[in-house]
């Protein structure tokens, strides 16, 4: 088991032939995902040469899906174009879309996640995120699928590098799945969402749970964690030092006024009983001692 | 590259409103004292208002906004306001504008709630106040309905807006027609916030957007390339100015630690690591600045951060701390190794150096074939930021010894 995402995930590349689409879908492919097809609109009929097989280019989401069976899109398709290919996506009742796409208008974003939540066939992740992995499994994005293997904890981030950072610290355990939820303002699946599997999730035992200032989202899944999460779970947050008012590189890291600061984040999961480390290799030596308590199989 | 939402100031939001439609004073904006004279005898009404443009809140309290009943007085009061300080803001610019007869102050703002991802308006027939406060106090009187992204703030959600928020029926009508009209302002514009407070509806029963605040998202200027001269128009740090030129994710703090780093959220922990480190030591080095190289940095970029932060005068030590997932710590080496050639003698600052990830052996093999003086490698993040805040901290103390 995983969460989302299993070895037998059938994968479209939405914007496959354009430059970070092609090295990217590679990289998938290298990883062990099953890379079904690209979907790029007027460049149906083409293949493009992985490493193995060729994989075929749809002209549309819809046409991918009824040619190939997939059940997961990844797409790289650049931010003015970018709603239009979701939206495409959640037209074709895809289960799982995953945008790494950044710079995304807002409104785009609320657009296309308010059209998913009414079909209520399609789970966004993302945007501006780095996707999920499954490792050993299958690989829905940009994370290096050489940092750390399968194992048993479960990572929820709103950071690429920072969950880079904290696979590579926990490289010894492994990990169920981790995700990377993206850092703007609307995201498609939140922490709850991913906590949410994780409990349910038997191959994971322990939650690494990484988050940033600006938004609730993780007072929200602390007010979660105290009623609904059994697990263990560890936190991390960064930007205690960032000034207020001041966007910090994701779109959504800003404190505005006294809401959105990491001192509030830390408290409401500390509150509910989460280990909170101060720096990203404290949080790794917390999860590292409950890993070494777990038992192993 | 993702710089900063931009805050119009309130004239610039004026004349937003005013282009979709939305009833709105009569105004223009000065930035010398006989020039606003030359408004107020233009405008030609028994009174006017002179209002400082900053971006901040309390310009009243703070004696910024003035009424004036003659272009003399509208000269004098704009000689007063000039130039006058406002929470850290000069005001350079006075907005004139015609006097309101105003019988009643609502409040109205449209916004991003990311918690419940769609939008919120917001309303109350008790305007012109803080509406945090209100909010706090009284949150029955402050109106608040979830608006769906695919609708917008339509006809019937302004309708039932209106009436929720208890306003007399016969304002109704012109009510709902405005309450549209902000948000097409909102959406047409792609804005993440637009704010009337006060609303005002005046003596003779007119609905009038006072004062306005709107925040554009700058990830839509690829659709409105006319935002891009309010991002010019910002009263912005030079460093910052010039990393915006190069593209660079930079925000410039107040400390000593130059950053740079790869990916938003490893930067902002390198701010707090850094923070952590400088806490027990002399003179309590803080981080500088906050520079995101991004994904799948080249060299050039490298070498790009590394000038900007470096021509910052108070910076004393950098942090160079990377993760390499898809960026490759041999181009940041290279990167590094490029910008002190470039830079040559202009380049006094001591640079630690953290890499992990990606093509890491190649990057301390760069690294220490170059073998600079002023580089140090040093193999985990927290170490490092212990190194880079202890040399701040040394350098400060010498620089303050020989003075």
């Amino acid at each position: 088991m995983a969460i989302f995402l299993s070895y037998k995930s059938k994968v479209v590349v939405q914007g496959m032939t354009g430059a970070e689409g092609r090295k990217h879908t590679q990289r998938m492919i290298m990883s062990g995902t099953r890379v079904v097809g690209g979907v790029t609109p007027g460049k149906g009929g083409q293949f493009i040469r992985f490493e193995e097989d060729p994989v075929p280019v749809f002209d549309s989401v819809h046409e991918a899906v009824a040619e190939t069976g997939a059940d997961v899109s990844v797409v790289f398709v650049p931010a003015p174009y970018a709603k239009a290919a979701v939206m495409e996506a959640i037209d074709a009742k895809v289960p799982l879309v995953v945008c790494i796409t950044e710079g995304i208008p807002v409104r785009d974003t609320a657009e296309f996640f308010s059209a998913a939540r009414k079909s209520g066939a399609t789970r966004i992740i993302g945007p501006n995120c780095p996707g999920l992995i499954s490792p050993g499994r299958s690989n829905a994005g940009i994370i290096p699928a050489n940092i750390a293997g399968r194992g048993r904890i479960g990572l929820v981030s709103k950071s690429g590098t920072l969950t880079y950072q904290m696979m590579y610290e926990l490289a010894e355990f492994g990990f169920s799945t981790a995700v990377g939820v993206g850092g703007d303002p609307i995201i498609g699946t939140t922490h709850i969402d991913c906590l949410r599997e994780f409990e349910a999730d038997p191959e994971t035992q322990a939650i690494m749970m990484i988050g940033e200032i600006g938004g609730d989202a993780e007072e929200r899944a602390a007010e979660f964690i105290a009623s609904n999460v059994t697990k263990p779970v560890v936190g991390y947050v960064a930007g205690f030092t960032a000034p207020e008012g001041r966007t910090m590189g994701h779109a959504g890291a800003i404190v505005s006024g006294s809401s959105g600061t990491a001192e509030a984040k830390k408290n409401a999961l500390e509150a509910v009983g989460v280990r909170v480390g101060k720096t990203p290799s404290g949080a790794a030596a917390l999860m590292a001692d409950i890993m070494r308590s777990m038992p192993r199989d | 590259m993702k710089g900063s939402d931009v805050d119009l100031y309130e004239f610039q939001a004026r004349d937003v409103f005013e282009h979709h439609g939305v009833p709105v004073l009569r105004a223009r904006t000065a930035t010398g004292p006989y020039a606003a004279g030359a408004i107020a005898e233009e405008l030609d009404v028994g009174v006017v208002v002179v209002k400082a443009q900053v971006k901040t809140g309390g310009r009243g309290k703070a004696g910024g906004v003035k009424l004036a009943r003659s272009p003399q007085e509208a000269v004098d009061r704009a000689r007063e306001i000039l130039g006058m300080d406002i929470k850290g803001h000069t005001v350079r610019r006075v907005m004139v504008a015609e006097g309101a007869d105003i019988d009643q102050e609502y409040y109205f703002s449209l916004l991003v709630d990311r918690g419940e991802r769609c939008y919120l308006a917001l309303c109350s027939r008790e305007g012109g106040v803080e509406i945090e406060q209100l909010a706090e106090e009284r949150p029955e009187a402050l109106y608040r309905k979830k608006i769906d992204p695919l609708v917008g703030l339509d006809e019937v959600a302004a309708r039932e807006i209106v009436q929720a928020a208890g306003f007399d029926a016969a304002d109704h009508d012109q009510l709902v027609d405005v309450l549209v009209l902000l948000g097409k302002v909102f959406h047409d514009e792609d804005a993440t916030l637009v704010e009337v407070n006060p609303l005002v509806r005046t003596g003779s029963g007119r609905i009038i957007a006072l004062d306005g605040k709107v925040t554009l998202d700058d990830n839509a200027d690829f659709r409105h390339p006319e935002h891009e001269a309010y991002h010019e128009d910002t009263e912005g740090d030079p460093l910052e100015a010039r990393a915006r030129e190069k593209n660079l994710n930079y925000v410039k703090l107040d400390g000593s630690v130059g950053i740079i780093g790869n990916g938003a959220g490893l930067v902002m922990s390198t701010l707090d690591v850094v923070a952590y480190s400088g806490a027990d030591l002399p003179g309590h080095p803080r981080p500088a600045n906050f520079l995101d190289i991004g994904g799948g940095a080249s060299a050039q970029v490298m070498a790009d951060g590394l000038d900007i932060i470096l021509s910052d005068e108070q910076v004393r030590s950098v942090f160079v701390n990377v993760f390499g997932g898809i960026t490759a710590c041999s181009e940041v080496a290279r990167g590094i190794v490029q910008a002190l050639k470039m830079l040559g003698d202009r380049a006094t600052k001591p640079i630690v150096v953290r890499l992990d990830g990606n093509a890491v052996e190649q990057g301390r093999l760069i690294l220490a074939d170059a073998n600079h003086p002023l580089v140090t490698v040093v193999d985990t993040m927290d170490d490092a930021a212990r190194v880079a805040a202890s040399l701040a901290s040394a350098s400060a103390a010498e620089l303050a010894a020989a003075r």
